[in-house]
C-alpha cells in the first residue's frame, strides 16, 4: 500500500529557508537528524529527560525531542550548526572550547543552545540565572563547574 | 635539553574540542546510515528461566525483515576476563535477568523492526530468581551458573601481617557495617553500534561506543568465528564512558551478528532504558569493617568483609572483589590486614567497572570508621590521617609499590583552602565540614591478556608536508587522552602542538591499545608517546646535523628550529624534515612503546596483580554541607579538593577531570541508586535515576599537587578517578559535623536521613523515659 506523501513544512533553519517533508507525528529531532542530516543536535534519553536536544525556536530554548516538526511552520529554528560566524566559533562555542565546558561533548550542543537562549534574554546573567537556565540540561563529565565558567566568559565577551 | 617546557604543563583546550562545540563531532548514532537496516533487541521478560523455545518464524516472514538472530546463531561465550567468559551475545538455554537479550532483528525501518519483535514468541520455564546477595547465597538456591554452586563467583581470603596481634595492641577497636547502593554510569551518549558486513570479502567493520576497541575486536573474532584480519573496529567520538564501556557489551556483538546474517549494514541504537539495562555499574556492596587504632591515631590492624552483588554474569567481577581488598592498602601505612570478599551472582543486570573501580565503597567504610574513631580519641580528622602517612618509596604488604606520594601536601592544601581550622564548628546550626582521602591506580600494571606485547605502542609518522601524525589505539572518550599524547610528543620534538594531528582507535590504522580503563592511558600511552617522539627527534637531529655538516651533539632542537649551538646556523622544521625524509628513504614512521616492568606487576599471592600499578594518585577533600532537618535534604555548598596527579600535563583537563570525579562521587552520595522490583529495573531513565543537575552542584575548587612520579611521563600519574572515592565519606562526615548523626548507608537520600533522625529522636525519648523511671 503506498504511503501518503508527507506534508512539506516550511521554517527558517539557521537563517535559511527550509522546506522539509515531515509527517504529523514527526519530531523535530528526527527531522533534523534523519531527514536533514544535522546530527549536531543530540538525543541522550528516551524523551524529555536530559536536554541534549535543546534548540532555539523563535529564539527560545526548546527540546527538539518534544516538539513536532509541524509546530515549527513559519517559525525560526536554530541549532548548534548555526552558531558560528563565517566558520569562526560563536562566543559560547569559543568559551566552551577554551574553558573546557565540553569534555565528551555529548551534552554540549544542547548546553550551548540553552545558554544562547539565556543570553538572548539576559545579556549579563549571574550564576544563579545560568543555573536556572541550564537546570534541564544534564552533563555527566564536568560537574557543571566549567560550564558555568564558560557561560560567564561568553557573556562577558558580549 | 631545554630547561623550560613549552607544551606540557600548560592549560590546553582539547585538540578535538572544536568539533564538539560546533556539533560536527560524529558519535556512533551520527554516522551516515542511508542504507542501514535498523536493529532491535528482544529482551527477556523474566528474571530467571529455562529457554524452552524461541519461535521466530512469523517475524522472519514479515515483509521488510532482513535478519533474525537468536542464541542458536552464536555458540561462543565471551567475557572480559579469560577465566570468566560465561556470557553469550544472545541468551542460550537460560535467561538470567530481566532485560537480557534473547533475540534480535534487522529490518528496513524502525517500525518494521518493532513489529517483528512483537511476532517473536518466547517459551520460558521460570526458575527461582534472586535479587539480593543473601537470597542468592541461601543453601537451597538454584545456581545461576552450573560451575558456581552457592552463586559465589569469587571468594577472596587474604591476610597480611598479623591482624590478631594488631588488634590486641590497639587502644581502640571499633567495627562498623556500611552499605552502598548499586549505581550506574549514566554516560550521556546511549549505547550504539554500527556494523557493516561485506559477504563478498567476508569483512566486518564495526563502529561502537566503546572504551576498549581492541577487546571488542578480539571478542568479535571469537563470537563470530572470524579471522581477526577480517575485522576492523573504529571508535568514533564517544559520549562518556566512566567504565561502562571497558568490556565488550552484548549489543556490539549482536549488531555484528545481525549485519552478517543480513549481509549488510545495521545500526543498533539502544534506548536510554536499554542502556541502563546493559548496565555494568558499581555493585551493591556491604562492608563490615574493623579497625584497630593506637591512642595517637596510628592504625594497628584492619579487617574487612565485603559482599558485592554482581548481577547475572561475570564481567569484571573477579577484579572488582580483588580491588576492594587490594586498595585498602596503598593510601595509609597499614601494618596488618585481613580481607574476606565474596562476589555473588544474582538475577539482575551484570555489574562491572565504574570510575574508582573497586575502591569507592570500601573507602567510604574505611574513612567513615577512621573519622568516627578519631573523634572518639579526641583527634582531628586531619591529624588521624597524618598519623598514618606512608613514606615513599615503599612497598605495601600486598606488594603494591608506592614511588611518589603527595598525600601530605594534599592534606595541607585542602586544610588551608577550606579554612578548616578557623571555620569547623563555627558554621552555625545545620552546617558542617567533613574531610576524607582516597587514591587510585595509574593503570593496572598487569594486562588482562598476557600476550608478551608491550602495554602501549604509539606510531609517529612524518611525510612530505611536514605534518606529524600520531597514531594510537587509545580511546579518547572525552577525558582528553588524544590531547595529552599530542602534548607529550610535541614537547619532546620541540614543535607546536598544532603540528601534530592524532588518529586514534581504528584497528586498521592504529597500533593496538588495551583501552581506556584503570586510568592507564596518560601513564602508559603517554610514556610510549615520549618514546616515539625521542626516536623521531633523533632522526631529525641526525639529518639536520648531516645537512649542516656538524655532529649531532651540536644540534639544539626547539621551537621548530634545529640550530647549531656554536655558529647559530639554523634549519627550519620543514628543512630538517625534508633532510630526514631524504636520508631515511622517504616517509618516516617511528614506533614508541611502554611496558610496566614485572616488579610493578603485584604480589605473588593469588589475585596479587589486581591493584598493582606504577603510580598511585592521591586525593584529599573537604566538603561543606547544609542539612535541612525538616525535609532531610542535604545541600553540598562547596568542595575543596587536592589531588596529587604527579605532574599535570594538561592542567585544564586535570582540573576538569578532578571536578567531574568529585561530582560523580557526589551523585553516589546524594541520591543515585538503581532500584529493581522483582528484577524489573525501576530506575531506567534520567527521571528515575537522578544524577545531580546544575542546581544541585557546588563549586569544586581544585588544587593540583605535583609529586613528580619517577616513572610517569614528565612525572604524571592519573587524574580522573582518584578524587571520586573521598567524596562520599567526606560528605557523611560533614553531615555528622552538622547534625551529629553519621549515616553509614549510601545514598543519603532525604528518606534515609529523615528516618535516621526519627530513629535518633525515638532513642532519645526512650533514654529519657528510662531515666525518669530510674
Amino acid at each position: 500500500m503506498p504511503m501518503p506523501p508527507e506534508p512539506m513544512r516550511h521554517f527558517q533553519l539557521n537563517g535559511r529557508d527550509c522546506a522539509v517533508p515531515a509527517a504529523d507525528h514527526a519530531l523535530l529531532l528526527e527531522t533534523l537528524r534523519e531527514t536533514l542530516g544535522l546530527t549536531g543536535t543530540k538525543q541522550g534519553c528516551d524523551g524529555g529527560e536530559c536536554g541534549a536536544c535543546t534548540v532555539l525556536i523563535d529564539g527560545v530554548a526548546r527540546l527538539a525531542c518534544l516538539t513536532r516538526t509541524g509546530e515549527c511552520e513559519g517559525r525560526t529554528v536554530e541549532t548548534i550548526e548555526g552558531q558560528g560566524v563565517a566558520g569562526r566559533l560563536g562566543r559560547l562555542q569559543r568559551a566552551f572550547h577554551e574553558k573546557l565546558g565540553a569534555q565528551c561533548g555529548y551534552c554540549t550542543p544542547g548546553m550551548i543552545m540553552a545558554a544562547e537562549g539565556l543570553l538572548r534574554r539576559n545579556r549579563s546573567p549571574d550564576e544563579a540565572a545560568i543555573r536556572a537556565a541550564l537546570a534541564g540540561n544534564l552533563c555527566r563529565c564536568t560537574g557543571y563547574v566549567k560550564i558555568i565558567e564558560a557561560v560567564l566568559a561568553a557573556a562577558a565577551d558580549g | 635539553m631545554r630547561n623550560e617546557r613549552t607544551v606540557v604543563g600548560r592549560p590546553t583546550p582539547l585538540i578535538d574540542g572544536i568539533e564538539k562545540v560546533r556539533g560536527e563531532a560524529r558519535y556512533t548514532e551520527d554516522l551516515p546510515a542511508a542504507n542501514a537496516l535498523v536493529g532491535r533487541i528482544l529482551r527477556s521478560p523474566v528474571a530467571h528461566g529455562r529457554i524452552v523455545a524461541v519461535h521466530t518464524g512469523r517475524a522472519r516472514a514479515l515483509a521488510g525483515v532482513r535478519a533474525v538472530v537468536t542464541g542458536e546463531d552464536c555458540p561462543h561465550g565471551y567475557g572480559v576476563l579469560p577465566i570468566a567468559m560465561n556470557e553469550f551475545p544472545l541468551a542460550r538455554g537460560r535467561v538470567r535477568y530481566r532485560g537480557e537479550p534473547v533475540a534480535a532483528v534487522a529490518a528496513q525501518d524502525a517500525a518494521t523492526a518493532a513489529a517483528a519483535l512483537e511476532l517473536i514468541e518466547l517459551e520460558i520455564e521460570e526458575l527461582p530468581a534472586y535479587f539480593t546477595a543473601e537470597a542468592a547465597r541461601a543453601a537451597d538456591a538454584v545456581a545461576l551458573h552450573d560451575d558456581r554452586p552457592g552463586n559465589i563467583e569469587r571468594e577472596v581470603h587474604h591476610e597480611f601481617g598479623d591482624p590478631a596481634a594488631g588488634f590486641a595492641a590497639a587502644d581502640l577497636v571499633r567495627e562498623g557495617v556500611y552499605r552502598c547502593a548499586e549505581v550506574a554510569h549514566g554516560q550521556m551518549e546511549r549505547n550504539a553500534a554500527h556494523a557493516a558486513f561485506d559477504p563478498e570479502r567476508t569483512q566486518l567493520t564495526l563502529w561502537s561506543t566503546t572504551q576498549v576497541p581492541y577487546y571488542v575486536h578480539m571478542m568479535l573474532a571469537r563470537t563470530l568465528g572470524l579471522e581477526a584480519s577480517r575485522i576492523r573496529v573504529i571508535k568514533p567520538f564517544v559520549g562518556g564512558g566512566f567504565g561502562a564501556r571497558v568490556e565488550v557489551l552484548n549489543f556490539e556483538l549482536i549488531a555484528a551478528l545481525l549485519a552478517r546474517a543480513a549481509g549488510g549494514t545495521v545500526r543498533l541504537a539502544l534506548s536510554r532504558e536499554e542502556s541502563f539495562l546493559t548496565h555494568r555499574g558499581r555493585p551493591q556492596t556491604e562492608v563490615r569493617l574493623r579497625l584497630g587504632m593506637a591512642r595517637d591515631g596510628r592504625l594497628t590492624a584492619c579487617a574487612a568483609e565485603v559482599v558485592q552483588r554482581g548481577g547475572a554474569f561475570a564481567g569484571y567481577g573477579v577484579v572488582t572483589i580483588l580491588y576492594a581488598g587490594a586498595l585498602l592498602q596503598g593510601l595509609y601505612a597499614l601494618p596488618a590486614l585481613r580481607y574476606d570478599g565474596w562476589r555473588v551472582y544474582a538475577n539482575l543486570p551484570p555489574c562491572g567497572a565504574m570510575r574508582g573501580h573497586g575502591t569507592v565503597d570500601v573507602r567510604f567504610a574505611f574513612e567513615s570508621l577512621l573519622d568516627t574513631m578519631a573523634a572518639e580519641l579526641g583527634l582531628d580528622p586531619f591529624a588521624v590521617r597524618r598519623a598514618n602517612l606512608l613514606a615513599a618509596p615503599t612497598q605495601t604488604m600486598n606488594g603494591l609499590r608506592v614511588e611518589s606520594y603527595g598525600l601530605a601536601e594534599c592534606l595541607e592544601r585542602v586544610e588551608r583552602a577550606s579554612g578548616w581550622r578557623e571555620r569547623r564548628g563555627r558554621l552555625g546550626p545545620g552546617r558542617g565540614l567533613g574531610m576524607a582521602c582516597s587514591h587510585y591506580v595509574s593503570g593496572a600494571a598487569k594486562p588482562i591478556h598476557w600476550t608478551g606485547e608491550p602495554h602501549a605502542v604509539v606510531h609517529l609518522r612524518l611525510d612530505f608536508d611536514g605534518g606529524i601524525t600520531l597514531l594510537t589505539g587509545a580511546a579518547d572518550i572525552g577525558q582528553g587522552s588524544s590531547t595529552v599524547l599530542a602534548q607529550a610528543a610535541a614537547e619532546v620534538l620541540g614543535v607546536h602542538l598544532d603540528r601534530i594531528r592524532v588518529i586514534a582507535a581504528d584497528s586498521a590504522l592504529t597500533p593496538k591499545d588495551n583501552g581506556s580503563y584503570s586510568s592507564r592511558v596518560t601513564f602508559m600511552v603517554g610514556n610510549a608517546s615520549i618514546d616515539a617522539a625521542r626516536q623521531l627527534r633523533a632522526k631529525l637531529v641526525a639529518a639536520a646535523a648531516a645537512r649542516l655538516g656538524v655532529a649531532e651533539t651540536e644540534i639544539e632542537a626547539e621551537a621548530e628550529q634545529f640550530r647549531h649551538v656554536n655558529d647559530g646556523r639554523t634549519l627550519s622544521f620543514a628543512e630538517a624534515a625534508q633532510a630526514a625524509l631524504a636520508r631515511e628513504a622517504g616517509a618516516l614512521t617511528v614506533k614508541g612503546s611502554f611496558t610496566c616492568p614485572v616488579e610493578f606487576q603485584g604480589g605473588g599471592h593469588r589475585g596479587g596483580a589486581v591493584g598493582a600499578t606504577m603510580g598511585f594518585s592521591y586525593a584529599a577533600q573537604v566538603v561543606e554541607v547544609a542539612v535541612d532537618e525538616a525535609t532531610g535534604a542535604v545541600a553540598v555548598e562547596q568542595v575543596w579538593v587536592a589531588q596529587d596527579c604527579g605532574f599535570a600535563i594538561n592542567p585544564l583537563a586535570v582540573e576538569g577531570q578532578i571536578q567531574g570525579a568529585v561530582w560523580m562521587g557526589m551523585g553516589q552520595a546524594l541520591g543515585e541508586e538503581t532500584r529493581y522490583d522483582e528484577g524489573l529495573a525501576m530506575h531506567a531513565s534520567f527521571l528515575d535515576y537522578r544524577v545531580p543537575t546544575i542546581m544541585d552542584s557546588p563549586p569544586v575548587a581544585v588544587q593540583i599537587v605535583e609529586s613528580i612520579d619517577p616513572n610517569g611521563p614528565f612525572g604524571a600519574k592519573e587524574a580522573s578517578e582518584g578524587a571520586l572515592a573521598s567524596f562520599p565519606p567526606a560528605f557523611a562526615a560533614a553531615i555528622a559535623d552538622a547534625i551529629g548523626l553519621r549515616l553509614d548507608e549510601l545514598p543519603v537520600t532525604p528518606d534515609r536521613l529523615t528516618e535516621a533522625l526519627a530513629q535518633r529522636k525515638r532513642a532519645e525519648r526512650l533514654a529519657r523515659s528510662r531515666e525518669r523511671a530510674a
